[in-house]
């Protein structure tokens, strides 16, 4: 993109930095609009479960919904309880929804299509995912008020549980693909499954760990099974109770972000992000563009997760710790020392 | 030598992600302010508790298996920190790194089993 607005007369500099912006926004504008349809989605999948119409009424199938809400909640009258600490209580959001769409920058779109292409794009990923549980935090302490507190403790707990669980995961797949640069991971599952399938998830060894992987991720970003931090028949709608407005939405929109960014990982860790499911060229194959498999795959995802949501019963809190604790925390490690141990003596071989 | 250039996209993904944000939260309190929606009262602004006045401070004691979750946490993601560089380059260093690397985790196996037996890890 540099090279166009080059041609455009611009310095190197400026067409570096104008480029840099535009692809920015060219991520974080569509994924609002994302999340606002993934919403629709997940409402519509869930009445079509429950067999009712879902939202149906504003546009033509409803589609226009989450903008009818976002409008409705960008006029209403932002509420700050005197109680709270008011500048803490106004940063909670914008830090939540600001690491929600942070990540964003080293999700790879297609070969070329990613904004940062850093060589540890995977730690970077669980960095900042790590940093979304201090909105949770700060926004349930300056609240200042019993339920969003309960909710906030839960969450931490909750999410900082799974991260452990999750980052071992992740080794096993940096193990795999020799590399935790996010094109590299794709790359490596080119024609991974007997140079047919492209993904980890043909793997014996892997499999296990995409399914830890799904469950752990679900718990990560608070959804059912797992939404214990906004149970509403025990604390009224967690964390959010006392926000309004659109600081009330942007918690929605970080969480449906955050959502949207776990099924990324999914297909791009384990079902070959951007790269075609079969490494076989029929016909116009390869050349469909990578981040329409992407969508595909983050849309095929997304599907389950609503799936779960609307059939699964949640969890009791000190299940869903000794899921976390006592069954994804040693698997995990143990799939680490099968996953090392195998590549070693296939990789490296046994004479040392 | 790290090149730290490919990181400025990010820098500034932060600041306009900042931006966004904090728009968002301020836009539609100036909105409110303009369009009459912007009127509270005490009651509207008095913190949400089943429609009675607060209790007691809600700030108050919490289970201290909370604090233990986050202390493990920590051990764990350090554990996880040291994995990563390990991941990428065990494969260039041989067995005498998987052997290291395998003896770190079994020391931190032992500290997790203590603590599986003592009882850290359990809710009720």
């Amino acid at each position: 993109m540099t090279a166009f607005f080059q041609s455009l007369g611009m310095n190197y500099e400026w067409a570096w930095f104008v480029a840099t912006v535009a692809g920015i926004l060219l991520i974080a504008l569509p994924l609002m609009l994302a999340v606002a349809m993934i919403i629709y989605v997940d409402r519509k999948v869930w009445a079509a479960i429950a067999l009712r119409r879902g939202p149906n009424v504003v546009g033509p199938f409803g589609l226009l919904q989450s903008f009818a809400d976002g409008l409705k909640v960008f006029l209403q009258e932002t509420i700050i309880p005197s109680a709270a600490n008011k500048g803490l209580f106004l940063i909670a959001p914008i830090v939540t929804f600001t690491v929600a769409l942070l990540a964003w920058a080293v999700i790879p779109f297609g070969p070329e299509a990613v904004l940062a292409d850093i060589n540890i794009g995977l730690l970077y990923v669980l960095a900042i995912s790590s940093l979304g549980v201090y909105g949770v935090v700060v926004s349930g302490w300056a609240s200042n008020s019993k339920y969003p507190f309960f909710s906030a403790m839960r969450a931490a707990a909750q999410m900082i549980s799974y991260e452990v669980s999750i980052g071992f995961l992740l080794v096993c797949v940096i193990l795999w693909a020799g590399t935790s640069n996010m094109n590299g991971i794709i790359e490596a599952q080119r024609g991974h499954g007997l140079g047919i399938v492209n993904g980890f998830f043909f793997n014996p060894l892997l499999f296990p760990i995409w399914v830890m992987f799904l469950i752990s991720a679900l718990a990560e970003t608070a959804r059912a099974p797992f939404d214990l931090t906004e149970a509403e028949s025990e604390l009224v709608a967690g964390y959010q109770t006392e926000y309004s407005s659109m600081s009330f939405a942007l918690f929605w929109l970080g969480e449906y972000a955050n959502v949207l960014l776990m099924c990324a990982l999914n297909a791009i860790l384990f079902f070959g992000g951007w790269l075609p499911p079969l490494n076989v060229d029929l016909i116009p194959w390869f050349d469909i563009p990578g981040w329409i498999w992407l969508f595909a795959k983050i849309f095929m995802f997304f599907f389950i997760f609503s799936w779960v949501k609307a059939t699964v019963p949640r969890f009791r809190y000190d299940q869903l710790m000794r899921l976390g604790w006592k069954v994804f925390l040693p698997l995990s490690l143990l799939f680490i020392v099968l996953v090392s141990g195998w590549l070693m003596l296939t990789r490296y071989g046994v004479a040392a | 030598m790290v090149d730290l250039s490919q990181y400025l996209p990010i820098l500034i993904f932060l600041i306009i992600a900042l931006g966004l944000s904090a728009l968002f939260v301020f836009l539609p309190m100036g909105v409110a302010r303009l369009t009459g929606a912007h009127n509270p009262d005490a009651e509207k602004l008095s913190e949400y508790e089943c429609g009675f006045p607060a209790f007691e401070d809600p700030r108050s004691q919490f289970d201290v298996r909370f604090y233990l979750v986050a202390i493990l946490f920590i051990i764990f993601d350090l554990e996880a920190a040291f994995l990563f560089p390990w991941a990428v380059t065990v494969f260039d260093l041989g067995w005498s790194a998987w052997i290291g690397m395998m003896i770190f985790l079994g020391i931190l196996t032992v500290g997790f089993v203590y603590e599986w037996k003592s009882g850290a890890l359990d809710w009720e």
